[in-house]
């Protein structure tokens, strides 16, 4: 996932480069759009492996405190 | 000129049982001996602890329950880490560093100790049971536990100047160390009344300036216990922090903390950021993720932490020309660099540092599944999503599958699991534990203790952090056939 999200970055370098305000402003929707797309990913990563029970989970939670 | 800042990092991991008996000590004892069975154990000595001891002048060891019980599963390991038992939560202290770079490779190493040790209790544990672990400091009801810093410095600096100058950067530096956290702990405080803060740690300090680390936690903690030579040496022990999930926020921890401490070692703080009430104001930086929230200063002026940030960090570039920063062990550069891009970040657009700063990262990937799910504030699903961000198993973490920035290479943290640092005396530790198991009956900070056979056990003292290095007694311990003719060497 790191290397995935480097290389991204590296491409909206390459993205900005375009000159004119147009191109500017597709290159700014653009990435707005694959930060997007991004997070969706992430996000269906994330509902896959969060616990299932959420409310049992937070309740169990109990640490004792430490130091 | 500044002493060299030799530094460490001190983690407890957040245990939780499921499906077995829940005492988290036994279940502390039984990770850790799953993972120290394979090789001799080597029990720590306490002999030369004094956690009561205060760097004000005066000892309260009599009025302070034992911070470490010593019947508790206590290892040291070949790495010249120390795994523990502490209280009830499972910690790792890693072996005293070099540099910052160092210390944030060391504390990765542990984490994978960690990971290696719940696979390996896999197999001592009643079937359909399991152990969980967290990198976090607190459990979202008020109980907090520490991720521990420590750092050399000259006894000569005045405690209460150390005091007032690093107390801004304790206070502020948050921006880029904080691991976030969902809802609020402070006492008083319903959990909704913060929907997301930017520290773990900020709700449980009430002092400026204490002794204890357990109740009423002050932001400079004052154990004077240097596992050193006390005339020359201070420990600074710092229990402000948030353990970090970013390689890059530890590095920046550890890399900024030295850094602003060499400077009042040389008398560099060279401008007035004293706050007028720094409890109250570490709490108010931390409930606003916004970063506009301002703390008073003494002079008069209101700012926000990330003004004070770069007020130190304008005062550590003229301390790096005038000075040097030859004390950070090779660091200096690539920590003013990470410095000042943290600080832009956060500047100009928060989210720019997601891949740094864990806060960001967390916070991030909080408001997108609050909105994908429809939810608002505080919610039990997104305290789910917080805790299960620093959760140890790589198929359940979520820290692993935000973008966060990997700058230590899988060999070394791979080679650091086992292998001491060679530039202290964490390398003569680690490297006669290794060589000669059987014959070291015991080790500590600062001095090992060794079985020869026929004679009396012989205690060797380490009282210098730059001693027993590589360079110094690499030879002598490669060309020693056992620990008779090592002491017989080290004596000549």
């Amino acid at each position: 996932m790191a290397e995935r999200i480097q290389r991204s970055k590296g491409s909206d370098r390459d993205s900005s480069r375009v000159e004119s305000p147009e191109g500017e402003l597709d290159a700014t929707t653009e990435q707005g759009d694959r930060l997007k797309a991004e997070m969706d990913d992430i996000l269906d990563e994330i509902d896959d492996v969060l616990e299932t029970n959420a409310e049992d989970f937070v309740k169990s939670y109990v640490q004792k405190g430490g130091e | 000129m500044a002493i060299p800042k030799v530094c460490g990092i001190e983690t407890e991991y957040g245990i939780l049982v499921r499906g077995a008996d829940p005492n988290p000590v036994a279940a502390s004892s039984v990770l850790i001996n799953s993972y120290v069975a394979a090789a001799h154990r080597i029990d720590w000595d306490f002999v030369d602890e004094h956690p009561g001891q205060d760097a004000r002048g005066f000892s309260w060891e009599d009025s302070l329950a034992p911070e470490v019980e010593p019947q508790l599963v206590n290892a040291v390991l070949t790495n010249g880490s120390r795994y523990y038992v502490d209280h009830a939560h499972p910690e790792i202290s890693t072996p005293e560093c070099r540099s910052a770079s160092q210390a944030t490779l060391y504390d990765r190493a542990a984490e994978e100790i960690v990971r290696r040790s719940m696979s390996l209790v896999r197999s001592v544990m009643p079937e359909g049971s399991e152990l969980l672990l967290h990198k976090n400091n607190s459990d979202g009801k008020g109980n907090s536990y520490g991720c521990h810093e420590n750092y050399l410095l000259d006894r000569g600096v005045p405690f209460g100047r150390l005091v007032s100058e690093i107390t801004p950067h304790f206070v502020t530096r948050q921006v880029f160390t904080g691991a976030g956290k969902v809802g609020s702990e402070f006492p008083g405080d319903s959990p909704s009344d913060v929907a997301f803060q930017i520290s773990q740690r900020a709700d449980f300090f009430e002092e400026e300036v204490g002794l204890e680390t357990t109740l009423k936690r002050p932001i400079v903690n004052t154990r004077d216990e240097p596992h050193c030579d006390p005339l020359k040496y201070r420990r600074l022990h710092v229990i402000v922090g948030d353990a970090n999930l970013s390689e890059v926020a530890t590095f920046l921890k550890l890399g900024t903390t030295s850094l602003v401490l060499a400077m009042i070692e040389d008398g560099a703080i060279d401008r007035d950021l004293s706050l007028v009430d720094p409890v109250r104001a570490i709490r108010e930086v931390s409930h606003d993720p916004t970063l506009r929230q301002m703390v008073a200063l003494r002079t008069g002026e209101r700012m926000t932490a990330l003004d004070v940030q770069w007020a130190l960090f304008e005062m550590a570039e003229r301390y790096a020309g005038t000075h040097g920063l030859e004390c950070l062990g090779g660091d200096g550069v690539s920590i003013l660099a990470g410095w000042r891009e943290v600080l832009e970040g956060l500047t100009s657009d928060p989210e720019s540092v997601a891949d740094v700063v864990d806060w960001v990262a967390k916070k991030r990937v909080v408001d997108a599944y609050a909105d994908r799910h429809g939810l608002r504030g505080y919610d039990v699903r997104t305290k789910a999503l917080d805790l299960q961000y620093h959760d140890m198993r790589p198929e359940k973490s979520i820290s692993a599958r935000v973008g966060l920035r990997v700058t230590c290479d899988p060999n070394d943290v791979r080679r650091a699991m086992t292998e001491p640092p060679d530039d202290t005396r964490a390398f003569f530790r680690g490297r006669v534990l290794a060589k000669w198991p059987e014959s070291v009956v015991a080790a500590n900070w600062d001095s090992i203790v060794f079985d020869v056979g026929r004679d009396p056990l012989r205690r060797v003292p380490m009282m210098e952090p730059l001693r027993g290095t590589r360079d110094l007694v690499g030879d002598l311990v490669e060309r020693s056939a056992d620990v008779t003719e090592l002491l017989a060497r080290l004596g000549d």
